[in-house]
């Protein structure tokens, strides 16, 4: 019996192996021994290497200004929208609004980036006017590096809260109209009702949304990357460490720096996931 | 109070729509028009066929190109991921094994890591194999999704009974006649939400197919893109040629771009909700 599950899980098991683990394990590998010498032992020479590079903080300064800006925006407005749209009186509008917020979502990755280049620039943009008050008169005035963290946290919001916003209704729906309802006759308001009840019930998504962003908002690549070529090169190559550890791959053919900045993201994301995993309770159910 | 957030509401509706309105619009207009017309005007369908016409001339058809790539990669990969994870997904639900608990743990730990934190090393493991340009080396990684797994798992454990499988078994049935007969034939919705956030994620992806696939004959469209905005002169001054690429062409290219996963996205509102709050959901 149990030898027909491990075939059943063969082919899985066998893509876990190959491109789950094995990745892992030889970028390891590579992050602790050296190119000269047939890979001998290094110790920690790669990881100090790296983070003694110039590049090195300023990158790790700009991901977690993003991401502070990016998470703030998202806990507060996507529970936010959630709450009021779930609160309307009328289904076609609540429909209606969930769709226009979760539509962006299409457009992920370059597609939602390329998008923004056209939104940001004032020559074509459909909000020049707005650009222009703000006293940016040219896309190079817009993309000043102060302004990249903001820009980015507006790019993945635009594209990201939608769906999150769609998953936290959901959530809202499960809650039991009988506890709703116990508070109702009670006396709470809207807003005791959703401070006192609503939110505390969705903390568990909330979390794993924030979480999920974290991890994702570490590895911070396609938009810095293509605002660098739109921009010749105004915003640096090296904005973010997803494109540092690309240019130690590919510009300086560097893999055993390249394997040590992924081996420190991939430590991020492993621990944030394992934390989440046995701490978050979200999954808990077998 | 009410007033407050009505306008809260509107502001919303025009930050998320007005981009995706613009964009659409944009690609019926000429480049002047583009910077002069009011935002919100339609243009001519003249000017849509000539922005058509200036982007599937591109290198010569390039974009044709990226868009079959595109659809190869992310079907391809949509069916990988089928054959492995409804098994699986279906061994782990329904049948006891030793391993089952770390494999279930693993999964979960695996599909909560953003896929980009994976695309260096897989670039440096298969870099030693020499499959780098090779369209396997995109297609292959993605097929790895635990997420598929854990949807497949989840569905399995509250949509079929223990005891059916039981009885079956009772009967005599091996396992593998089991999962034929009553495995498979139930799985039609969930191979509907896996094939979703597959074919959505596959598309969408950029860094891997950027790492991997470094010659233009074998971009998706994702990173065709960027050859697009390397070729317009708005953006990168030096790339005023003949090959240039103005700024409605560009526009088109994006929608063109997004137009797949746009139609699912509008038909899958709800598979995104189940999915997602998959694990939340009591049994």
């Amino acid at each position: 019996m149990s030898i027909a599950s491990y075939v059943f899980l063969a082919p899985y098991l066998v893509l876990m192996v190959v491109f789950g683990v094995m990745p892992g394990l030889y970028a390891l590998y590579l992050s602790f021994t050296s190119r000269t010498g047939n890979g001998s032992f290094v110790a920690f020479q790669n990881f100090t290497k790296v983070l003694g590079d110039f590049r090195f903080m300023p990158a790790v300064q700009h991901v977690s200004l993003y991401l502070l800006f990016w998470l703030v925006a998202l806990v507060v407005l996507v529970t936010f929208f959630a709450l009021v749209v779930h609160g309307l009186g009328s289904r076609h509008l609540r429909t209606g609004l969930r769709l226009v917020y979760y539509l962006p979502g299409a457009l992920a990755g370059a597609s939602s980036v390329m998008l923004w280049l056209f939104v940001l620039d004032p020559t074509a943009s459909p909000v020049s006017i707005l650009i222009k008050a703000m006293g940016m008169a040219s896309f190079v005035n817009v993309i000043v590096p102060s302004h990249l963290p903001v820009i980015f946290a507006i790019i993945a919001f635009w594209t990201g809260a939608g769906g999150w916003i769609v998953i936290m209704y959901g959530a809202l729906n499960n809650i039991s109209t009988e506890v709703m309802e116990a508070a109702r006759i009670d006396g709470a308001g809207s807003l005791r009702l959703a401070w006192h009840i609503q939110i505390p019930m969705i903390r568990k998504w909330i979390s794993y949304m924030a979480i999920i962003s974290i991890a994702a908002g570490v590895q911070l690549f396609v938009e810095p990357q293509l605002l660098s070529q739109a921009s010749n090169a105004i915003v640096p190559n090296d904005y973010s460490l997803n494109q540092l550890a690309y240019l130690y791959a590919f510009k300086q053919n560097d893999f055993h720096g390249s394997a040590a900045i992924s081996i420190l993201l991939l430590f991020v994301a492993l621990s944030l996931s394992a934390i989440f995993v046995t701490r978050g309770g979200l999954f808990d159910k077998d | 109070m009410r007033g407050i957030i009505g306008v809260v509401l509107i502001v919303s509706v025009l930050f998320f729509g007005i981009p995706l309105v613009w964009l659409v619009l944009a690609t019926t207009k000429t480049a002047h028009a583009l910077s002069v017309d009011n935002p919100f005007s339609f243009g001519t369908f003249h000017d849509f066929q000539t922005n058509w016409d200036q982007l599937f001339s591109f290198q010569n058809g390039a974009v044709a190109t990226w868009v079959k790539n595109s659809t190869v990669y992310a079907v391809g990969a949509l069916i990988l991921t089928l054959v492995a994870s409804v098994p699986a997904g279906y061994a782990l639900a329904l049948t006891e094994f030793r391993l089952r608990k770390p494999i279930l743990v693993s999964t979960l730990v695996l599909m909560l890591i953003p896929n980009t934190a994976l695309v260096l090393p897989v670039f440096l493991e298969l870099n030693v194999v020499h499959l780098i340009g090779n369209p396997l080396s995109v297609i292959l990684p993605m097929s790895f999704f635990p997420f598929g797994v854990y949807l497949t798992y989840i569905y399995f454990s509250t949509s079929i009974p223990r005891e059916l499988l039981e009885a079956a078994r009772i009967d005599g049935a091996s396992e593998f006649a089991i999962f034929r007969r009553i495995g498979l034939p139930l799985a039609a919705p969930v191979v509907a939400l896996v094939g979703f956030f597959s074919f959505v994620g596959n598309w969408n992806n950029f860094f891997l197919p950027f790492v991997m696939l470094p010659r233009s004959s074998g971009y998706p469209i994702q990173v065709g893109l960027t050859s697009l905005l390397a070729s317009t002169p708005a953006f990168n001054p030096s790339s005023a040629g003949a090959q240039s690429i103005q700024l409605p062409t560009l526009a088109l290219a994006t929608v063109i771009s997004v137009l797949p996963v746009l139609v699912v996205f509008l038909f899958s509102q709800r598979f995104l909700v189940r999915g997602m709050t998959a694990g939340g959901v009591k049994e």
